[in-house]
């Protein structure tokens, strides 16, 4: 009995360097980072004047509204084209499915500084498409300019819709084909299938997946800063100005909207944690 | 019939099309001598890549991020393996916390992390603000997700709890067990989820730019600082690097189809695995 209980404090301790790196570099941060946050700007009197300040500030509030607004209408598009893309993948045969969902996968690598650079090159001041446009006398693009909201939405969508479609994709193939047999039987037509069936089917994975997409928007950085660097007002671009740039350092304030943000990632999550309990009843 | 084959078609072609356009402007854009004015470049040069691989900086850049890559990878592998193991075979009762714990950073963005490390490790007793050892700590932490999620499923899927009272039924010790029986069995799911986390950790930029900068340059940094200098240049980078994801992804694709058999003979629940499922749906059917 002691010899049990021995080997079981052995195995306690073994887990030793697991909690002690969780601790220091997940736990403290985002400890610190939330009590800074509840903290005037000397870094030492308890306050509140952080959120109030930036929920006063119509420059903070501004950021805030251009993140959500980015977020949002970029996973809507792409959650709308991916329902449709999505749909049409699977009605081709496996071998062309299969070859479609490796593009979809190694083009949802192609994110960030990488991504920001390849649409400078197409679209940027000198991009192949402007400059072709140009010449082609085309106004398309004439009042179209990368590097402020309309781009960033362009870029947004882009690294969107792979993601998208890789996460509908298999709520799609969870449609049995017996469903659709059933239904005709009783005599509904290929429209009330879809009607009663097959979309509130899909729903819960839709709603879940555009929680995914809204928080993988919110908290992009990379691809916004390489194509604006800290021009545009935006929630991330502004948290690290605030934490890490040369200048107006206000680590409190930027810990105070890095709460907000993870606040809003966390809440995206469980909406998606929920929807999926929905669909696969095995997790809860 | 037929207008829905034309129109699923189209989709497909417009959706392949639009995902590869920015990535083949890319490639012809790194290998293309003058080009102005023209639909394709007027001349083909493979100087640029020339350049790039004749530049120190970018062998030191490349060099720097593979050791962070690896020296993460081989920490959280070498950290995370026994303690899922542990946790799953003899302390169950933690099992809800410890995924909680490792899901965690999945929901945090790295801006986020990136302000909290910052704000402990500027000063204090660790003065690791600015050195690798930061990123190391942080990359550990971003991947764990990953790490925990392809670890206890392949636990799941070998039954390893079984596994090992019948090692120990046999004679074995819990370390023998552990080590002869248990992690041969799930060599391949350690593998994909090292080299996803390769794979994400080789495209970080966020981190690396506000913990370290320029005091570290990794690969992405280089690519950043080369962005506003030279379009061919930089253009040659993004494809090397990528032309690397691209293998990666490759191999993790590839190994993911084949524990599939293996899974259906255990019987076990199945992952998610958005590749290589055997469900046959009824789309396919109706095509015929």
């Amino acid at each position: 009995m002691r010899k049990l209980k021995k080997q079981k404090l052995f195995l306690l301790v073994l887990l030793l360097p697991f909690v002690l790196l969780v601790i220091s570099f997940e736990f403290w941060p985002l400890f610190a980072m939330i009590l800074n946050s509840f903290l005037a700007d000397d870094g030492k009197t308890p306050s509140m004047i952080q959120y109030f300040t930036v929920f006063h500030s119509s420059y903070y509030l501004q950021a805030v509204q251009n993140s959500v607004l980015i977020s949002l209408f970029s996973s809507v598009v792409s959650i709308i084209i991916a329902i449709i893309t999505a749909y049409s993948i699977t009605r081709f045969s496996r071998k062309i499915q299969d070859r479609m969902l490796m593009i979809t996968n190694m083009t949802s690598n192609f994110e960030g500084i990488p991504l920001a650079f390849s649409y400078i090159i197409l679209l940027g001041s000198n991009g192949l498409f402007t400059l072709l446009f140009a010449e082609l006398g085309l106004d398309l693009f004439a009042e179209f300019n990368l590097y402020s909201w309309s781009g960033l939405i362009l870029v947004y969508i882009y690294f969107q819709i792979p993601l998208a479609i890789m996460l509908l994709y298999p709520a799609y193939k969870g449609i049995q084909k017996q469903w659709m047999e059933a239904a005709s039987l009783l005599g509904a037509t290929n429209v009330r299938f879809w009607l009663h069936i097959g979309i509130p089917y899909l729903l819960p994975s839709i709603v879940g997946t555009l929680s995914i997409l809204f928080a993988n928007a919110m908290g992009a950085y990379a691809t916004a800063y390489a194509l604006v660097g800290n021009n545009y007002n935006l929630l991330s671009l502004q948290i690290a100005s605030l934490v890490a740039s040369d200048v107006a350092l206000k680590p409190q304030l930027g810990s105070a909207l890095g709460v907000l943000l993870a606040v809003t990632m966390l809440a995206a999550m469980w909406i998606n944690n929920r929807m999926m309990r929905r669909i696969r009843r095995d997790l809860s | 019939m037929k207008f829905n084959k034309i129109f699923h078609k189209t989709v497909l072609v417009v959706l392949v099309i639009y995902l590869l356009l920015p990535l083949a402007a890319t490639l012809i854009f790194s290998i293309a001598g003058k080009w102005d004015h023209t639909l394709l470049p007027e001349s083909i040069t493979f100087k640029w890549y020339g350049e790039l691989f004749s530049d120190e900086r970018f062998y030191q850049a490349l060099l720097r991020s593979l050791f962070l890559i690896l020296v993460t990878v081989a920490i959280s592998n070498i950290i995370m393996l026994p303690t899922i193991f542990i946790v799953a075979v003899y302390f169950r009762r933690f099992e809800r916390i410890l995924q909680a714990v490792a899901m965690l950073p999945y929901g945090i963005p790295p801006i986020v992390g990136a302000v909290g490390l910052i704000k402990v490790y500027s000063s204090g007793p660790l003065q690791i603000s600015g050195t690798p050892w930061l990123l190391v700590g942080a990359y550990f932490v971003i991947t764990m997700p990953y790490m925990y999620q392809g670890i206890r499923n392949s636990l799941q899927t070998i039954n390893a709890q079984e596994l090992v009272s019948a090692a120990e039924l046999l004679g074995a010790t819990k370390f023998q067990a552990f080590q002869k029986i248990v992690v041969p069995n799930i060599l391949s799911g350690i593998f994909v989820s090292t080299l996803l986390s390769i794979a994400l950790l080789f495209g970080e930029f966020v981190l690396a730019n506000l913990l370290v900068g320029g005091r570290f340059e990794t690969i992405q940094i280089y690519l950043y600082q080369k962005l506003n200098k030279s379009g061919h240049t930089a253009s040659a980078i993004v494809i090397t690097y990528y032309v690397i994801i691209l293998l990666l992804t490759w191999i993790i694709l590839e190994l993911k189809k084949r524990p599939m058999q293996f899974q259906s003979v255990f019987g076990k629940r199945k992952q998610l695995i958005l590749v290589g499922e055997k469900t046959e749906g009824f789309l396919k059917g109706e095509h015929k």
